[in-house]
């Protein structure tokens, strides 16, 4: 994978994030940065399933949330480092979803995504009664955390190179599955699942596998974007928005592809920003999401990347 | 003891509203294997519905239905062309998109105009008392004309050519071409009945409770739980599972605070399909 | 005889049709037997039963001496067995040698992904996709979306191979072409078990033939005993007169 250019290319883009905020120490550009980050690693992560095994997750956001809670609560009740919470929270979160995998994946495709709905609602309801976990009111942590990072200032660089981090490693995982045997398994289940069966994949297995580890990730991310908002409650930690916008940038970049996803996301993110800014709404963020997505699923089925790898077919022997 | 009875009856009086509302989704489903993600904001469009008419009108508010259940029917063949018709055939995947897409829109724009305020619909209708427990009138009357909804559709399927063909069409499309139905025009009229459906049901649930622009995604889960209990394709098991749905939430809600009732329901939903991956009665398409 | 195959009173009933009833045969390594009879007459069926797709109500599978009755098909297949469809099934989306590739990866070498595409080469050129590896399966003509299925099957490396209908609708070209390679096939050890509607050729190609009827087994033998049996004339055609003309064409076995 190394001798690969891709795997340069992706490098470049992590080098990239962390170089051009950094050199101005710009703060605006780094916020908006860091939500890209945020973004290109929901969306990347959700391709996993959706564009490999052709399972869509509707609720990827309890991965993001449940985090998120994980790593606070860590931190706030128990004086955590905050990366032994974040690697606790990705384990947690992947752990869980392996076991709740093997069961819902049982479900095929509409009905796997039906449940994915259900299983946020009902972690949602579940937090809003947990009582450790600050119910609907949430948890709020004190300003104290952030002194082992050097102080707020620097810590918000500090979480900003931690979500490059989880970005980058999120991009490298998906071409690494993609050029491997497994993704070759993933991909043709979601082909044709039966089918896959019969030459030989172990389904099942393949299917809890993606699964947990499609959470491993925004897990942490998760967990760093509370931690830097010092702040979590059910409402936002499990607000489908998010989950939403990233199977549209999925859709948007290309399905299945590593490029089209960071691509599909930085357009995503500025054609958002620019409508939200003539738009006196924020509701109208989903309508947008919303008619984005039609278009997408009527007329470009395969995306961005599947325009431009039929107008450039060349670039599908450097790009994935 | 009574009370638990009694609770349950209430129970299964909403139960048939929400059979009703499951026999949209099941419809659409049994013709032509497409989930309709927007179901739950056109069971919300139909209480929006009920709620300007009256509002704006003064009218009784059963007398929104008829206007409800037309508009809803031309609704949902717009929805066919606009959404579903270029994905018939491809993945089901495909249409879950489309649908879910057209569900942000609406649902969007309906908390931009509306935001998250809640309604409610005056209505003054005598219950019936059986010693110490009312039974409200308009859960009767809901009942009532869910039931009489859902025995005209079972007519139509079973009486009428359009159903008939309809029936033809989910049990077996190329078939159906093949002896000179009209199955695009078909595909169109069974989303149109679904939506109708939906929208009918949203109308007389507004009659029973209050709502906001956001409850419709409540009612869509219940009406996903019946589905898989009644069946897919399968319109009287939606009617029959919609009262199971209700007695077990008259069985649950005395005990339970109201925000666990819908959790409940869904591990329900979940643990029957992976026990029964193709819903409890498992019928075969073409059910109808 | 080393057993590779042995089928021990199989039956398998779908509500109220009994598909297969009671049905017991065995096969020998290295042969190919020919499995026939009307349609409806369960042979599809048996072969789901045999990878794994359903469960047989009552029976048992063995295969190379490992009891695979009820295993998924997953776990057969890593045992050693293949199977062709009678509807083909590729993988639309992706290209001749990723849909071989899947088959050598997870078939019974259980290869790791670059020995895997080797494995791949070999088996599109055994049936002549060469001109086609980097097609995508969509576009391949019915006959080579047929090959691919029998390519795919064969990157596994299977002990057993079964083939369901593999030349139906093929013109008498390719028929032949795919005729050689079963031979070839068969030659470099595979065992075989073929469904078939095509008379000349599975009367030709089998070593042995069972002929199934209504989920049973009507009769077992050589091709030319099996063609003369009345009770398998009468269950095919209809006429047993018409045995002898079959008799006839079927002497070469």
């Amino acid at each position: 994978m190394i001798r690969r250019p891709f795997f340069w290319i992706i490098g470049l883009v992590i080098a990239a994030f962390v170089a051009l905020p950094a050199i101005g120490n710009d703060v605006q550009m780094r916020e908006s940065l860091a939500l890209a980050c945020v973004y290109i690693t929901l969306a990347s992560n959700l391709n996993l399933m959706l564009g490999y095994a052709g399972y869509i997750n509707f609720g990827s956001i309890v991965f993001f949330g449940l985090g998120g809670y994980i790593c606070i609560w860590l931190v706030d009740s128990y004086g955590w480092s905050l990366a032994l919470s974040l690697l606790a929270a990705g384990i947690g979160v992947s752990g869980l979803s392996f076991i709740f995998g093997l069961g819902i994946l049982r479900l095929r495709g509409p009905f796997f995504a039906l449940s994915t709905i259900g299983i946020v609602e009902g972690v949602q309801a579940f937090v809003e009664n947990f009582g450790p976990w600050g119910g609907s009111s949430g948890i709020y942590i004190s300003p104290q955390v952030f002194q082992p990072l050097g102080g707020s200032a620097q810590a918000l660089w500090v979480i900003y190179f931690l979500l490059v981090a989880a970005m980058g490693a999120s991009l490298y995982l998906s071409y690494a599955i993609k050029t491997s045997k497994f993704g070759l398994g993933l991909i043709a289940i979601g082909q044709n699942e039966d089918a896959a069966a019969i030459l030989g994949v172990p389904t099942p297995r393949y299917k809890a596998l993606v699964y947990s580890a499609s959470a491993f990730l925004p897990a942490i991310t998760g967990g760093l974007y509370f931690f830097k908002g010092a702040f979590i409650q059910p409402s936002d930690a499990f607000d489908l928005t998010l989950s939403t916008e990233a199977i549209v940038i999925c859709m948007l970049g290309g399905q299945g592809t590593v490029t089209g996803v960071a691509l599909g996301a930085y357009l995503y993110e500025e054609l958002r920003g620019y409508l939200l800014t003539t738009a006196t709404f924020s509701n109208f963020q989903l309508v947008i999401a919303g008619v984005l997505l039609l278009l997408i699923v009527l007329f470009f089925p395969s995306g961005l990347m599947g325009w431009i790898y039929s107008r450039f077919p060349r670039l599908k022997r450097v790009l994935e | 003891m009574l009370g638990i009875l009694a609770s349950i009856i209430d129970g299964v009086l909403v139960g048939l509203v929400y059979g009703l509302a499951a026999m949209g989704l099941t419809l659409i489903w049994g013709v032509m294997d497409v989930i309709n993600l927007t179901h739950g904001a056109m069971i919300v469009a139909g209480m929006m519905a009920l709620y300007l008419l009256v509002s704006a009108l003064g009218i009784s508010p059963y007398l929104t239905l008829p206007p409800v259940l037309i508009g809803g029917f031309f609704v949902g063949v717009a929805l066919y062309w606009i959404a579903i018709h270029r994905m018939v055939g491809r993945p089901p995947l495909m249409s879950l998109l489309s649908t879910f897409a057209v569900n942000l829109i609406l649902i969007g724009v309906g908390t931009a105009v509306w935001g998250t305020a809640l309604f409610n619909v005056e209505l003054s209708l005598p219950g019936i008392t059986i010693g110490r427990y009312t039974f409200p009138g308009p859960h009767i009357l809901a009942a009532v004309l869910a039931a009489v909804i859902a025995a005209a559709l079972y007519v139509f399927l079973h009486y009428t050519r359009i159903g008939k063909a309809l029936r033809a069409v989910a049990n077996n499309r190329e078939a159906a071409e093949l002896v000179g139905i009209p199955t695009t025009r078909l595909l169109a009229i069974s989303v149109g009945v679904g939506v109708a459906l939906a929208g009918v049901s949203g109308m007389l649930i507004g009659t029973l409770f209050p709502f906001t622009i956001l409850s419709g995604d409540g009612y869509q889960l219940k009406s996903f739980i019946v589905t898989v209990l009644g069946g897919f394709g399968n319109p009287v098991g939606a009617l029959l599972g919609g009262i199971a749905l209700g007695l077990l939430e008259g069985l649950v809600t005395p005990f339970v605070p109201v925000s666990w009732t819908l959790v409940i329901e869904f591990a329900l939903f979940v643990l029957v399909l992976i026990a029964f991956p193709g819903g409890i009665f498992a019928s075969r398409r073409g059910a109808l | 005889m080393t057993a590779i195959l042995e089928l021990d009173r199989v039956s398998k009933r779908f509500g109220g049709l009994q598909a297969v009833h009671d049905l017991s045969f065995a096969m020998r390594e290295g042969e190919i037997l020919g499995l026939i009879g009307p349609n409806g007459a369960g042979k599809s069926t048996l072969f789901n039963l045999i990878n794994g797709v359903f469960a047989p109500n009552t029976g048992k599978i063995v295969f190379t001496g490992i009891d695979i009755t009820g295993e998924k098909p997953y776990v057969v297949a890593r045992h050693g067995l293949a199977r062709t469809h009678q509807i083909v099934q590729p993988l639309t989306n992706m290209t001749v040698l990723e849909n071989c590739t899947v088959g050598a990866c997870f078939g019974r070498e259980n290869l790791p992904l670059s020995r895997a595409r080797d494995v791949a080469r070999e088996a599109v050129h055994l049936t002549g996709l060469d001109d086609r590896i980097d097609m995508l399966a969509l576009h391949l003509t019915i006959a080579g979306k047929k090959r691919l299925e029998l390519a795919r099957a064969l990157a596994a490396r299977p002990k057993l191979l079964l083939l369901d209908e593999v030349l139906a609708g093929l013109n008498p070209t390719e028929v032949e072409h795919m005729i050689g390679v079963i031979h070839r096939i068969r030659d470099s050890g595979v065992t075989i078990l073929i469904i078939e509607h095509l008379m000349q050729a599975i009367m030709s190609l089998s070593h042995r033939i069972v002929v199934l009827n209504y989920g049973e087994k009507l009769a077992e033998g050589l091709p030319a005993e099996v063609a003369r049996d009345p009770q398998v004339v009468e269950a095919y055609l209809g006429d047993p007169k018409l045995a002898e003309q079959l008799h006839g064409g079927a002497a070469h076995a």
